[in-house]
Parts: C-alpha cells; sequence; structure tokens
C-alpha cells in the first residue's frame, strides 16, 4: 500500500504531462477527462492508502514510500520519499478531494475557454505540487513544493495574462510570497545546520532534544519559519497578494483558497511544531500575527464591493483564526479549521462564480441584487456557504471547527483570554460581512436580468457535495455537548497534540456567547444590508472608513510608497548604468589626450621642419645665453 | 680688406639661412632638395673657413665627407621623390600628407 503514495504524487503531474505535451490539436473533450480524471484516480488512490493507513492500526503510524536518493553527499542523502502520517493522511484527502470538486466544476465552467488544455495542465500541476509538499518526506522536497506552489499559482493567477492587470496580480503574488520563500529557506538552512538533518521525523525528534527552549538559533528558525508561513498563507504584513489574486479565473481562485497554496503555511507550522515550542516568544508572536490579521481582514471585507474580493479576505480573515490556533498551542484545532474551510470556502467561490458568470463577468456586489429569484442553486448553496463561514450554530460545520478553537483557545497561556476575545470579535464581523455579501447579491430588486447561468451536473455536483459537506463536514470532532466525536484525534494520532474539549460552566459559556454573536453578525446583516432597506444606500455606511476597508486600510499603498516606488527610482536610475560613469570619464580623458597629441601630427613636411629650426635655434639661443 | 674668420661664418650663417627659408617656403620637393644642398654647402663653408683660420686641414677633409654624404643623399631623396610623383603624378610637399594624425 505505501507504494501507492508515489503514484497518487505523480498522477496529477502527468496529467500535466499529457495535457501539456498533448499538442493543441487535443479535443476539448479529451481535455476535461485527462485534467479530471488524474485527480480523481489520485484523489481514489488517496482514499485507499488512507484506509490502509487507518487500518493498519496504531502500530504503523507513517507510511514511507522511498522513490529514488535525490542528492547523496556523505550523510546529507536527501530522498524523494513521501510518508503519510495522521497530518499528512488529513492534508492529502483535503487537497485531492476539495481538488477534484474544484477540476470537476471548471470542467464545465471553463469549457468555453480558448486556453482550456493549459488552463488544466496548470490546474493539475498545482495540485501535484501541493501533494508534493504535505506528503514531502525531508525538508527539502517540502520546499520543492513549497515553490512549485508558487509557480502554480502564478502561471494561474495571471492566466488570462492579455490584460496587464492580471499579469501584475500574478508578479505581485509572485514576488510577495517569495519573500517569505527566502526566510522560510534561510530557516531550513538554519535547522539543518544545528540538527544536521533534514528528515522531517527526524528533525522533530531532535528538535526535541536538542533545541535548547527559547535560545536564540530556535527562536530565529521558528521566526524564520514563521515569515514563510505568513507569505504563503497570507498574513499581515504579507497578506497583499491575496485579495490581488482574484484576477485568475473562479475555479483558481477557489483552488488556491481552499484546497492549496494558502493552507500550506499553516500545514507547515503544524509540520513542525516541536521547533515551535522550542521558541515560545514565536509563538506568541504566531498568535498575534494571527490575532491582528483577523481582525484587519474581517473589517477589509466589510468594505469590499467586489464579490470576489469579500470572499479573499474572508479567506485572510479565516486563516487568521487558524494562525491563532496554531499560536495558542491548539494545532489539531487549527487543521480542522482548515478542513472545514476548504469545505465552505470552495462552495462560496464555486457559487460566486456561477453568478458572476451569468451576470456576465458582473463582479460589483452593489450592482447585483435579486438574484434569489432567477438563480435557485447559486442561492441555496452560497447560502449555505456564507452560513457556514459566519459559523451558524450547530447546523454548520464552520460552527464545530471554530468552537474547538475558541475553547483551545481560551484554556491556552499565555493571553488566552484575550486571544478568545479577539475570535469573538471576529465571529460578529464575519457573519456581518459574510450575510453583507449574501443579502446584496441575492436579495433586493433584480437589477437587470442575468444571462442563463452554467448548468448541467458537472457544475450542480460539485455546489451540492460542498453544500452537504459545509453543513455535516465538521461532525468529525466536536465537543461532549454535540456526540464527543473524536475522528479527527484519532486520524492525527500522535503526529499533533490532541484537541481539548471543553466541558463544564466556562464551555457552555463560550459556545452559547460566540453562537450569540454569529446570530447577531447575521441580524445586524440584515438589518443594514437586508431587503428592507430600500433604496440601498449607495455609498454604504460610514463611507470614509469604508473607502479606507476597501483599500485594505492602505496596506498597498504604504508597500507603493516605502518599497516599491523607491525600488522603480532606483530602477531607473540604475537603468542608465551609473558605474559606467567611471570608465567613460577615463576613455573621454583618453581620447581628449589623443586629440592634442594628434594636433601636432599635421602631416605637412614644411610644418615639421619649421617646428624642427625654431627648436634648434631655441637650444642654440639658450646656449649662448647661458 | 681680408676675409677673417668672422666675414666667413657670417656669410655661412646667412647661406644657411637662405637654404633653411628656401625649405620652408618651397612647396616643390625639387626646389626644397636643392634647399637642402644649399645648407650642406653652408655647413661646408663654415668647416673650411674655421680650418683655415686654425691652419690645419682636418675641416677641409671633413667637407669632402659633407659632400659624399650629400651626393648620397641626393641620390636617395630622388628616388624617393620619383616614386612620390609616380604614385601621385605631384611633387607638392604639402600633398604628401597621408600620415596626419
Amino acid at each position: 500500500m505505501p507504494s501507492l503514495l508515489a503514484l497518487v504524487v505523480a498522477l496529477p503531474f502527468a496529467g500535466f504531462l499529457l495535457l501539456s505535451l498533448g499538442g493543441a490539436r487535443l479535443p476539448a473533450r479529451a481535455v476535461g477527462i485527462i485534467g479530471v480524471s488524474s485527480v480523481a484516480i489520485s484523489a481514489v488512490l488517496a482514499v485507499a492508502v488512507f484506509v490502509a493507513l487507518a487500518a493498519s492500526g496504531p502500530a504503523e503510524v507513517r507510511f514511507v514510500d522511498t522513490v529514488w536518493t535525490w542528492i547523496d553527499v556523505g550523510p546529507f542523502a536527501p530522498a524523494v520519499a513521501f510518508s503519510l502520517d495522521g497530518l499528512s493522511a488529513v492534508m492529502m484527502l483535503v487537497v485531492t478531494l476539495v481538488g477534484l470538486l474544484i477540476h470537476v466544476y471548471a470542467a464545465a465552467y471553463m469549457r468555453s475557454d480558448a486556453s482550456y488544455r493549459r488552463f488544466f495542465a496548470y490546474m493539475n500541476l498545482f495540485v501535484g505540487f501541493m501533494l508534493v509538499l504535505v506528503l514531502a518526506d525531508n525538508l527539502l522536497l517540502l520546499y520543492l513544493g513549497w515553490e512549485g506552489v508558487g509557480l502554480a499559482s502564478y502561471l494561474l493567477i495571471g492566466f488570462w495574462y492579455q490584460r496587464p492587470e492580471n499579469g501584475y496580480a500574478a508578479r505581485k503574488a509572485f514576488i510577495v510570497t517569495r519573500i517569505g520563500d527566502t526566510a522560510l529557506a534561510i530557516g531550513l538552512f538554519l535547522l539543518f545546520w544545528e540538527l544536521g538533518t533534514v528528515d522531517i521525523a527526524q528533525v522533530i525528534t531532535r528538535a526535541d532534544q536538542l533545541l535548547v527552549e527559547g535560545s536564540a538559533v530556535a527562536n530565529l528558525s521558528a521566526a524564520l519559519i514563521l515569515a514563510g508561513a505568513a507569505g504563503k498563507s497570507a498574513q499581515v504584513p504579507l497578506h497583499v497578494w491575496l485579495p490581488d489574486a482574484m484576477a485568475g479565473p473562479t475555479p483558481v481562485s477557489a483552488l488556491i483558497h481552499a484546497a492549496t497554496m494558502v493552507t500550506a503555511g499553516v500545514y507547515l507550522i503544524a509540520r513542525l511544531h516541536p521547533i515551535f515550542e522550542a521558541a515560545p516568544a514565536v509563538l506568541v508572536a504566531v498568535a498575534i500575527v494571527g490575532a491582528v490579521t483577523l481582525l484587519l481582514a474581517a473589517l477589509a471585507a466589510l468594505g469590499q464591493r467586489d464579490v470576489k474580493r469579500v470572499l479573499a479576505y474572508s479567506t485572510i480573515s479565516q486563516l487568521g483564526y487558524m494562525v491563532v490556533a496554531l499560536g495558542a498551542g491548539a494545532y489539531a484545532a487549527a487543521i480542522a479549521h482548515l478542513v472545514t474551510h476548504a469545505f465552505f470556502k470552495a462552495l462560496l467561490f464555486l457559487s460566486a462564480g456561477v453568478v458572476i458568470a451569468s451576470l456576465r463577468g458582473e463582479h460589483d456586489l452593489w450592482r447585483m441584487g435579486g438574484l434569489r429569484r432567477v438563480l435557485h442553486l447559486p442561492f441555496w448553496s452560497f447560502g449555505i456557504g456564507a452560513a457556514s463561514l459566519a459559523a451558524v450554530p450547530v447546523v454548520t460545520a464552520g460552527f464545530y471547527s471554530k468552537e474547538l478553537i475558541l475553547w483551545n483557545v481560551w484554556v491556552a497561556e499565555p493571553g488566552g483570554a484575550w486571544l478568545a476575545a479577539v475570535l469573538l470579535a471576529g465571529t460578529f464581523l464575519t457573519a456581518l460581512y459574510a450575510f453583507r455579501a449574501f443579502f446584496l447579491a441575492f436579495f433586493g430588486k433584480l437589477r437587470d436580468a442575468p444571462s442563463p447561468p452554467p448548468r448541467g451536473g458537472l457544475i450542480a455536483a460539485p455546489l451540492v457535495i460542498l453544500a452537504v459537506l459545509a453543513i455535516v463536514g465538521g461532525l468529525f470532532e466536536t465537543s461532549a455537548y454535540f456526540g464527543g466525536i473524536e475522528l479527527l484525534t484519532l486520524t492525527l494520532g500522535d503526529s499533533l497534540p490532541a484537541a481539548a474539549h471543553g466541558v463544564g460552566a466556562d464551555a457552555l459559556a463560550l459556545m452559547i456567547g460566540a453562537s450569540g454573536l454569529s446570530l447577531l453578525g447575521i441580524a445586524a446583516a440584515y438589518l443594514a444590508y437586508g431587503p428592507r432597506v430600500l433604496p440601498r444606500r449607495a455609498g454604504g455606511y460610514l463611507p470614509a472608513a469604508g473607502r479606507a476597508a476597501e483599500a485594505g486600510f492602505g496596506f498597498d499603498a504604504a508597500y507603493e510608497r516605502i518599497v516599491v516606488g523607491p525600488f522603480r527610482r532606483l530602477a531607473r536610475g540604475l537603468r542608465d548604468e551609473p558605474v559606467d560613469l567611471v570608465y567613460e570619464a577615463v576613455a573621454r580623458l583618453l581620447r581628449a589626450a589623443h586629440g592634442v597629441l594628434a594636433f601636432t601630427q599635421r602631416g605637412r613636411v614644411r610644418v615639421y621642419l619649421a617646428v624642427l629650426l625654431l627648436g634648434s635655434l631655441a637650444v642654440l639661443a639658450y646656449s649662448v645665453m647661458a | 680688406m681680408t676675409l677673417g674668420l668672422p666675414e666667413v661664418l657670417t656669410f655661412a650663417s646667412i647661406l644657411f639661412g637662405v637654404g633653411a627659408a628656401g625649405l620652408l617656403a618651397r612647396r616643390s620637393l625639387l626646389f626644397m632638395l636643392a634647399s637642402i644642398e644649399v645648407m650642406f654647402v653652408a655647413g661646408g663653408v663654415a668647416f673650411v673657413g674655421v680650418s683655415a683660420s686654425l691652419g690645419q686641414a682636418d675641416g677641409q677633409v671633413v667637407f669632402f665627407f659633407v659632400l659624399a654624404a650629400a651626393a648620397a643623399q641626393v641620390s636617395v631623396a630622388l628616388a624617393l621623390m620619383l616614386r612620390f610623383h609616380a604614385q601621385s603624378r605631384t611633387i607638392d610637399a604639402d600633398r604628401a600628407s597621408s600620415l596626419r594624425g
């Protein structure tokens, strides 16, 4: 069974190769079949391997499949090897299964695009590199997947490259995440230098033994890994690439936001958590970064007009939830939210895709409205996704994972209560912005008649499946009040510390408080943006604050002023090679000296003679005088 | 009136000056060669004059060497001049300026 692991990773790459080398004459139907089936078979195999792992019992907690030795230099011999334990199994299943649903949807959604083949080639590449990332046995291979995901996201964000701003968005995503990647690379070098291995299992055991808690090396490497995770997982201040990443086609947004890419940072921190535990100060920084991101992005989401940008900021904010949980040491809770978030965020994006397609590319929420009556399936699916995002109590998946995070953060030390307060504020804001978008798009007066939306089973099936998952997909890890299911704990095994479950007055109070805030947020959204508010206030509320929020609180402007502008000026200055001025001065000096000397060489014999005579006379006169 | 050394040397200087002036003023290579001959002779006159006043024959011997050198020089110079004329159909010295810097 472990040998299937390499196949799980290889199939999407095979799909990529087949599609990219298959030639332009490949019919669209074949493209769709190759693109979807490569991920589908990979998903089936992933489930099979997972079942085998689960069935092999607690004795065998890890499958390793070594394909070949990559580099062999003395003791440093990283292999191209994939390993499966509880944590990577959860990630593998999310990547392949949610990725598969998005591929099925995209097969219909992108059918009319001229570059259908290129699209699926990139999508398969994306899934393949993400699988390399989560299944890598050593940090070097993990880093390969990490960079590969960045490459694939660049290709997909800039998929419609004919428009310059899409290319700009793609470059922005690549460069901003590259800042984090560089930090991560240095962090990994530091770990190798300190621990002498890149094998993840060995790194973890040696980190427990060798890393002195609070030592400079532990703090530095943890901080650098945090920077890498912040880049990929769009945490403040490296979150600016993600809203612009909306330039890509909608299924790409779903793939980046739900199954791949942004979850990589969360996975990395969870995977290397012993290093963070050796650096408690950095773990506090992780929590603070997550909390700031959560609030900032939730507020920014409130000011967006573009439905996809609302969802983008919501992703940043939800990743903030996960990072707060990581910072509080509740790794399993973060992974639980990663899974439910993958369900409902993919659902939201795919629903938004249908809405946007039926409005002929309209993204602006203020120009939507009343779609409830014409787009029945997206209405329901977006509503369920928004409810799950807002963590509507008991009936949604988001509720269970957020409750898990909330309790684990509440009991964490230090500052658990403060972080929990941030989470509660975030719950209210999340419900508010999620249902703001929902009411604006689907309620009120119908603006203009939408064209027929993309239909068919390939569009509907993923929406229905994800809608079901967004409702019941959280029932894998619940507290004692909801049956005490501990499937996630069971799956994760000893790859991560188990999440705590709250029982007692505190837990009930937190849960009821969070539920109340969620419902309150929905009620506030109804009052402010609901169908009864007619005519709609054109500029929204608090126009100044709204504009600030829409601009993402000036992060882009600040980067433009502090980094991009000066860099561009420097580049413009350097374009004319200022160093060359020195060498050009030497050349100019030589040319001037040549001019002087050449002037004396007139080529006229009589001039030479005159000079000769005058010289002789001068010498003669001088000797006579002396 | 006797011819003393000062008179001879003055005459030689004037002769040399005439030759030099001709050399600078003339553009024709033929006349330039003639002017050079005049300058040679001016040098010779100075030698002869000095040797006569010192009562020694050395200077007059040197004059023969000067004449021999002048003859050799003229033969080389005439050959060059013919070659130049064959190439550029002129003997104007100012036209021979292709080595201008």
